[in-house]
């Protein structure tokens, strides 16, 4: 219990200099007013908002939890490349956060953060300030448009969509498929990894093969992979391709997009031009730009590294990190950011009443790939923590599907439902 | 005065039954509560699916045990179960049991 002591000098101390130096931080005004402990959220994702619900519901709800989005609704990007296929559409994806209002008192701020102080314990966003006892950080992932020449954030939105966070772009690239004419090509630019769920550039190439092989059957889909591999499911993505859409897709291993000519359509890699009807360039990911505001991006300038048993960044004390933003050899995938928060959820309860965290966090992933309108296939594994390694480890034992089904297909759509669920309501 | 120090007694009695087991298994219950935590994307928060699922929550201890040794073994076939079932020990098996047998249906 010597924390509280010190803790209470340095409040009063940040206490005082806030009132001696009023910085620019602490102009604005207060969002709500702190009075017990409090949690800030910075990202409604699947991370962040399974954080806020877990941390009301496991300390029954004793801790005030504060939920920044700067989104309106909560858009699923798991299956969200069914949108392509056209088995579902962004507004099967799209829910609201009026249960975790409302069921759970989690305080939803709708806003951008401009600044975080780690210092004063303080998120900045315009409308005002948000002050916290233990600030999760939970950006997604933002991309790296400068590794690719021509694209830029603007462009992804108007004409070379990435797709690669469901919403108005998953939208667009829908309708430029449907604007191709048979016999087009459909380009796919894979990033090299870690980037954000690794089987999903290989199921969006099936999705666009299925609508293609129904609507424009002389068409392609042409993959230029950054990675020298086929990163995840390999052995069922190449038989899927060859069973379900023979002659249609077409693989490049080691060709990075490097520059794209936006009017013309075409991409460039070291070796060749590819000129596409219909241009998906995914760009290089890093953690969400919020990271970098906390300070907590100190993984090869991209990701957060996190002390497993919580979460709190190796960077700064009392900021945690959970999701596709950690660095870890952990997928970043929706259910993985859900079990991170979960850990991470359990361990700041514990630690604001003094307590130590659960010491040995054991956790799950399942992810389905649909590889048609009807079949899907898995990747499922548990990851342990390692103490001698301070790592979370794969346990023996995991894998992928033996085959891809139409079983499987069904129960990707009930893993969609029973996560959303655990996320939102 | 009588009264009072039997409800008194018999307050402490209820204290003092219900302490050990909060002493004892709180950190163990805390401990499961976090494994079984994982098993919600598809089998919904605290084992109540919502569908497609098994409902794991009130399920009798026993037979969860028996069928998670039985996926681990592959006596049970399934999907992806025996993929999960490998990653955990028999005692995280007990654990996970005993917290989903007590969350009400």
């Amino acid at each position: 219990m010597s924390l509280d002591r010190r803790d209470f000098l340095k409040l009063s101390m940040a206490g005082i200099a806030v009132g001696a130096f009023p910085g620019l931080a602490f102009a604005s005004s207060e969002i709500f007013r702190k009075k017990g402990q409090r949690v800030v959220i910075v990202g409604g994702g699947f991370g962040g908002a399974t954080a806020a619900k877990y941390i009301r519901m496991w300390s029954n709800n004793k801790i005030e939890v504060v939920l920044v989005e700067r989104n309106a609704q909560f858009v699923s990007c798991p299956m969200s490349n069914t949108v392509l296929g056209g088995t579902r559409t962004i507004a099967d994806l799209t829910q609201s956060y009026d249960t975790l209002k409302k069921k759970y008192g989690i305080k939803l701020v709708h806003g951008e953060v401009t600044a975080i102080d780690t210092e004063k314990q303080a998120v900045m966003l315009a409308k005002g300030h948000l002050k916290y006892d233990r600030l999760i950080i939970a950006p997604g992932v933002d991309f790296m448009f400068e590794q690719v020449g021509g694209l830029n954030a603007a462009v992804a939105e108007e004409s070379i969509p990435h797709a690669w966070k469901a919403g108005a772009q998953t939208t667009l690239l829908r309708s430029q498929l449907e604007a191709m004419p048979d016999g087009g090509v459909f380009a796919l630019s894979i990033p090299k990894g870690p980037y954000r769920c690794p089987p999903g550039p290989y199921e969006r190439a099936c999705q666009v093969a299925s609508y293609l092989k129904n609507n424009k059957p002389k068409s392609k889909v042409l993959i230029l992979d950054a990675n020298p591999d086929i990163t995840s499911k390999k052995g069922l993505f190449m038989a899927a391709w060859k069973d379900l859409y023979p002659g249609m897709i077409e693989y490049r291993a080691n060709a990075a997009v490097t520059q794209v000519d936006v009017a013309g359509k075409v991409a460039k890699t070291e070796f060749e031009d590819v000129k596409a009807d219909v241009l998906n360039v995914i760009p290089p990911m890093k953690a969400g730009v919020v990271a970098s505001m906390a300070g907590v991006v100190n993984v090869d300038n991209r990701w957060c590294s996190v002390d497993f048993l919580t979460y709190e960044s190796k960077a700064h004390k009392k900021v945690h990190v959970i999701g596709d933003a950690v660095s870890a050899a952990l997928p970043k995938s929706g259910h993985m950011a859900t079990s991170q928060a979960k850990v991470c959820a359990a361990a700041i309860i514990e630690m604001l009443q003094g307590r130590a965290p659960d010491q040995n966090p054991t956790i799950a992933n399942t992810c389905y790939s649909m590889v048609s309108d009807s079949e899907a296939m898995h990747v499922a594994n548990v990851y342990r923590f390692n103490a001698e390694k301070q790592a979370m480890v794969a346990a023996d034992g995991g894998g992928v599907s033996a085959q891809r089904s139409e079983t499987e297909g069904a129960l990707a759509g009930y893993w969609l439902k029973n996560i959303l669920d655990d996320v939102l309501m | 005065m009588k009264m009072i120090k039997q409800q008194l007694y018999l307050i402490t009695c209820a204290v003092g039954l219900m302490l050990p087991m909060a002493g004892a298994h709180a950190e163990v219950d805390k401990h499961a509560r976090n494994l079984a935590a994982s098993c919600a994307a598809c089998h919904g928060t605290n084992g109540h699916s919502v569908g497609g699922t098994a409902v794991l929550a009130g399920m009798d201890r026993e037979l969860f045990v028996a069928q998670m040794k039985a996926f681990k073994s592959g006596a049970r076939p399934a999907t992806v179960m025996h993929q999960h079932a490998k990653g955990y020990t028999d005692e995280e098996f007990e654990l996970l049991g005993a917290f989903f047998a007590a969350q009400k249906r």
